[in-house]
């Protein structure tokens, strides 16, 4: 098996090399656009960050808390989606069932839900007068609004859609071939599971986790209503949304902080585990 | 499926960068317009008017009566938090009227030169709004101190939240509220939904939300109230419509229509 993906993966960089060469040049036009749109917002943050007062902000130890907790329940939101999203995004490409193309548009539903309509829906389903929240509320005392954990869930919320769908497209594309010589030769399907289609489609794993965890780190509007906000629960966002009532310097300082750590944590991953060859 | 791949990642950072800004904005409502009426004034167009999100009820009201005696206007509101909205106009917005929950943040638009004169036209104190069935058995400020009493407030920068810091001072309280909501509409979700005990909220923020809250008096020397100035601003696109809007609110309709919300007089 190795010995086939080693052919495919050359194959692979010979077709890059030849459309690199030919790239149909009107594209470049829109693909510049694109760029000017997506990256002046950006530069227009740098520009007017306040620089000199950039320590004092930063040194308030709220940011500190902030950043911290936001890592934390994007990376935990992350694992969660990972454990609940693989298996469902495997059951959407692969299984036969009637009905599954409408369970499909369901669960990628928060894709374009407004996150503060998801917070809402979150609140009725799982706050402690919620559909589900209530019994849990009425058995433990415990009610996932204004904690850490309410943070999470609603983070995972969001950002789980976007992994399933990025997972799902992998397992549609993978080559079944190697599943079926791995049936073949004895494999149970739980070990073809483990052992051939998830390596199969390694970088879609890490590509969808990545994209849920960047979604899962900038989320704002189903956090604040949902998790509300408290030491518990300040993330970056809503800490920069906050400090934009008062003060704007303080809010572009704290998104300045967002996004070098994104950035650096994005570089990091993409150079660790999506390095695919000369292209990237 | 490779190539599949490295369009995924180049796409990532950019995606990551964009989300990373992600924010909110304030929820905006336009005022039907009616006409039959006879009256004839100089106004024309659309009057774009700032107001705070406690006004919502009542500027509602006010907007329609102003359109039903200027026809042919329009009145588009935007409500949102003061302070929001103040940097909103500092960043220029463009608006024509500027309705502030607290003169702190009409001050800041006055300092700016976006507006001059303000006239206060309302008093707004507070309450403690409850969930009908008071899960928390609230009776009076000092409950909200009580251990495990979930209790929701704005956040410091926001004037209500101002106002709740005051009267906790005032009532030598400490509260740790479990949600320090970006406006005063996050503090009435949290009671109408039932998520928390009891929420600090305006007098008028009580009386529009009917039979879904309970209101509980907060006694006259430990409660704060605020002061509402309103102000044309200086770069208005429709100087005379502000100025015609402004006076409406000062006049005997207006304060009618402020005194059904809860308000008081200035």
């Amino acid at each position: 098996m190795v010995r086939v993906v080693r052919v495919e993966r050359s194959t692979g960089s010979i077709d890059r090399t030849r459309e690199r060469g030919t790239m149909p040049w009107p594209l470049g036009i829109p693909a510049a656009v694109a760029v000017f749109f997506l990256l002046v917002p950006l530069v227009a943050m740098l520009v007017r960050a306040p620089w000199s007062g950039l320590t004092r902000i930063l040194a308030n130890s709220t940011v500190l808390d902030a950043l911290r907790l936001s890592l934390l329940s994007a990376s935990a939101a992350t694992v969660a989606s990972f454990v609940l999203g693989v298996p469902l995004a495997w059951m959407l490409a692969r299984a036969r069932w009637r009905g599954l193309s409408v369970l499909r548009a369901l669960v990628t539903l928060p894709l374009v839900l407004p996150p503060v309509v998801g917070g809402v829906a979150l609140l009725l389903a799982f706050g402690r007068n919620g559909v589900v929240g209530k019994a849990i509320y009425d058995w433990t005392g415990f009610a996932l609004p204004f904690t850490t954990w309410g943070v999470v869930v609603a983070e995972t919320f969001v950002a789980m859609p976007f992994l399933v769908v990025t997972v799902e497209g992998a397992f549609r594309a993978a080559d079944q071939g190697f599943e079926e010589a791995a049936a073949t030769l004895g494999a149970s399907r739980m070990t073809i599971f483990r052992r051939v289609t998830l390596p199969l489609i390694g970088p879609s794993l890490v590509a969808g986790s990545v994209l849920c965890w960047a979604r899962a780190l900038g989320e704002f509007g189903a956090t604040i209503t949902f998790a509300g906000n408290n030491p518990d629960t300040q993330t970056m966002p809503i800490a920069v949304y906050l400090a934009n009532e008062s003060d704007t310097d303080a809010a572009i300082a704290l998104s300045l902080v967002l996004l070098l750590v994104s950035v650096v944590v994005l570089v990091a991953l993409r150079d660790r585990w999506l390095r695919q060859g000369p292209a990237l | 499926m490779r190539r599949t791949v490295v369009t995924a990642s180049v796409g990532l950072s950019a995606a990551a960068l964009v989300l990373a800004g992600c924010g909110s904005s304030g929820g905006s409502g336009t005022a039907s317009s009616s006409s039959g009426s006879s009256t004839t004034s100089g106004v024309t167009g659309t009057v774009t008017v700032f107001a705070a999100a406690s006004l919502k009820s009542s500027f509602t009201v006010i907007g329609k009566a102003f359109e039903a005696a200027n026809p042919g206007v329009k009145v588009t509101f935007n409500f949102g938090p003061s302070s929001g909205l103040a940097t909103s106009i500092a960043q220029g917005n463009p608006a024509d009227v500027f309705a502030s929950a607290s003169p702190t943040n009409m001050d800041s638009v006055v300092k700016a030169s976006d507006a001059s004169d303000p006239t206060t036209f309302a008093k707004n104190a507070m309450q403690i709004a409850v969930p009908p069935s008071n899960p928390g058995a609230i009776t009076g400020i000092a409950d909200l101190a009580k251990p495990g009493v979930k209790v929701a407030r704005c956040a410091d920068a926001v004037p209500c939240g101002k106002l709740a810091m005051t009267i906790f001072t005032k009532a030598k309280i400490t509260v740790n509220p479990v949600d320090r909501a970006v406006d005063v509409n996050g503090v009435v979700k949290d009671v109408t939904t039932g998520e928390v005990d009891a929420g600090l909220v305006y007098v008028t923020d009580v009386l529009a939300q009917g039979a879904k809250v309970k209101g509980i008096v907060i006694p006259a020397d430990v409660n704060a109230s605020t002061s509402y100035p309103i102000a044309v601003l200086s770069k208005a696109p429709n100087a005379a419509g502000a100025k015609a809007f402004k006076a409406f609110v000062l006049s005997d309709t207006g304060v009618a229509a402020l005194t059904d919300a809860g308000f008081e007089k200035p």
